[in-house]
Order: C-alpha cells, then structure tokens, then sequence
C-alpha cells in the first residue's frame, strides 16, 4: 500500500495548492517525515508540475540535494572504512549499521525530493578520502567522526532556513541521528562523547 | 505650508549648551572596536564548514583553497548553482562576511543551504583563518600551483 493510500492530505493539498505555504503547513498539522510528510509532499509536486511552484519550493529542493550529496558521501565514507581491514569485528558491525543510517538518509530525502518534482543528487564516481592516513582503527574512526560532526553543522545549519517546516522537522530527525552517530565514535575514540551542552 | 517652529540661533546660549550636550554624549559612546581575527578560533569555526566543504578537494561544496581572491563560481570541475556561477563576486573579507552572514540572501539560489553565522567576530574569526589557504600554505600550494586548478 502507498503513503497516499492511508493518507487524505494529498487531497487536502489539491485542494489548498493555490494557499500560501504556511497556512497549508498550519492546516496540515504535526508530521513525520517518512510517512505522511512525503506523501503530503507529493501533493505539493502536483502544484510544481501546475506551474505553481514558488522560489520556496525550489529552495528547499536545493537544500534537499545538498543534503543527499553529504549522505551519499557519507555512505562511500562508511564503505571505504568497511573495507579497509582495519576495523574490529564489533566495530565493523557498528559501521555498517551507521552505514545503513546514511543509505535510509538517502532514500528519504530523495523520495522528498523526487515528491517535490525536483531531480535528485546522485552520488559522484569517486570522493577524495585520506586513504593514505588511515593506518589504523582509530584513524578511521577519527575520519567517521569528523564527517559525522560535519553533518551535524549541516543540518543544524539547513534546518532554519527550508521554507517548508516539516523539511526542517525532517532534518532535525537526521541530525540527531548523526550527533548520536558522532558521540558513539567520540566515545570509541576514548573522547568525551557528549563535549558540552550546545552544539557549536 | 509654514510650519511656525521655535527657531534657535547657533550663537545663543541654549544652542551652544546644546551643542555642548550633544557632543559629551556622542565622546562618551564607546566606539565599536573591532577584536582582531583569532585564527584558532577561526580553524574551530572552519568545522561548521566541514560538513560540506574541504580546503583541498571538491566535496559536496567546493574546495577553499585560495578562496580569498577567487571569483565566485570559479572552481574547476564544481558544480555551481547556476545563482553563484552568475554572482561574479570577488570573494575578499567584505565579500565574505556579508555571504556567511546570510547565504541564502546574499545570493539567492545558491545551493548553500545553511543559515548563516550571526556572529559577526565568529565570521572574522573564520574569514581569517580561510584566508591562510593561500598558495604560501603547505596544504594548498600544490593545489594552487596547478594550472586552471582555479580560475
């Protein structure tokens, strides 16, 4: 069954298209991103593709990209430290679920693209990782931690600014996917995994 | 229409106890002195741009090797957004601090989706530190010293 099978929003947009973006929001309610939110957002796609789509929309698709390009970073990362010989069995396991967290990142964030009537970002044929510094397992995780701590920025940095709320509720999920993510490794590393009260 | 207002001469006494007035309060405003650049704080604050962005490669951002100097858009082999390819801004300390103020609004469209550094000695900070990765940095100068690597 589809998210719109279950779901009345899409109707609800048909209905509302020609409404601003914040009284549509304020009607919608609460949302989550994985389910109702998308299906919400294939309403919207269906005033992009009317000609109605504003400068909102297109914002928030290129946010959207940017977003799935670090993920689709983030998952090559994971891959190489997977494969690199040096990680631990228990630690292996651990990458390869935080992996997995990233691959979920991506097809979110594409199918809210792809709701949207944009076009998504597709991964790049090769990414410039410090092969040539990873000796070791804490290097790799040192390397992890590092784009783990770049995404939690990102985000934190995205989630103002998406003109659609429920984006920014979305991201907001994400984000505290990563910043676990980063404390994990942190504390693998033998760091303070939680180093202060507000993220800077 | 006439306005019938009090005049006030400039030689008379309220005017010059005015005057007098107005000049002891705009000496005894603090003026608003600028904290020179912490490069440390500005590597610290560089992490915010790691997520996205690197000083040596393309990432999902491009690279900031040689950022200070650079003509938007300009990086080799980067996908721009069609916005920044046509800002034609000259990326210089100016430049820089009005963008990282605020993205989105400085050049709309631009595939930077980030709110921006409100902190205006944060940017100073960070904007000092970007403009050490010049051609005289270790972790540039090959970088730079290749052809067309920037334009």
């Amino acid at each position: 069954m589809s998210t719109k099978d279950n779901n009345p929003a899409p109707a609800l947009l048909l209905e509302t298209a020609q409404q601003s973006r914040r009284r549509f929001i304020a009607r919608a309610g609460a949302l989550t991103f994985s389910g109702v939110a998308v299906a919400m957002l294939g309403g919207r796609s269906t005033a992009l593709a009317a000609g109605t789509a504003d400068k909102a929309i297109e914002q928030d698709i290129r946010i959207l990209n940017t977003a799935i390009a670090a993920e689709h970073e983030a998952v090559a990362a994971y891959q190489l430290g997977a494969e690199s010989g040096l990680l631990q069995p228990e630690v292996l396991k651990v990458a390869v679920a935080f992996q997995g967290h990233h691959k979920e990142h991506v097809d979110a964030l594409v199918k809210a693209v792809r709701s949207l009537g944009g076009k998504d970002a597709q991964a790049r044929d090769d990414y410039h990782f410090p092969v040539d510094k990873l000796k070791k397992q804490a290097d790799v995780l040192q390397f992890a931690a590092g784009l783990e701590r770049g995404a939690v920025s990102a985000y934190a940095g995205a989630i103002p600014v998406f003109g659609n709320r429920d984006l920014s509720a979305a991201a907001a999920s994400i984000l505290a996917d990563e910043a676990m993510h980063w404390a994990v490794l942190r504390h693998a590393l033998g760091l303070d995994p939680v180093p202060g009260a507000f993220f800077s | 229409m006439y306005c019938n207002r009090p005049s006030l001469s400039w030689r008379s006494p309220a005017a010059a106890a005015l005057l007098a007035a107005t000049a002891s309060i705009l000496l005894s405003l603090p003026v608003a002195a600028q904290a020179p650049a912490d490069l440390a704080a500005g590597e610290q604050a560089y992490a915010k741009c790691m997520g996205c962005h690197s000083p040596e490669h393309n990432r999902t951002g491009p690279l900031h090797c040689g950022l200070l100097g650079r003509e938007s858009g300009s990086v080799k082999d980067y996908d721009y957004s069609q916005a920044m390819r046509k800002a034609r801004i000259i990326w210089n300390a100016e430049t820089l601090d009005q963008f990282l103020a605020a993205p989105l609004s400085n050049v709309p469209g631009t595939s930077m989706g980030f709110a921006g550094i409100p902190d205006s000695q944060e940017r100073r900070n960070l904007i000092a530190w970007l403009a050490t990765l010049n051609a005289s940095s270790d972790r540039c100068r090959s970088i730079l010293s290749k052809p067309r690597e920037n334009s």
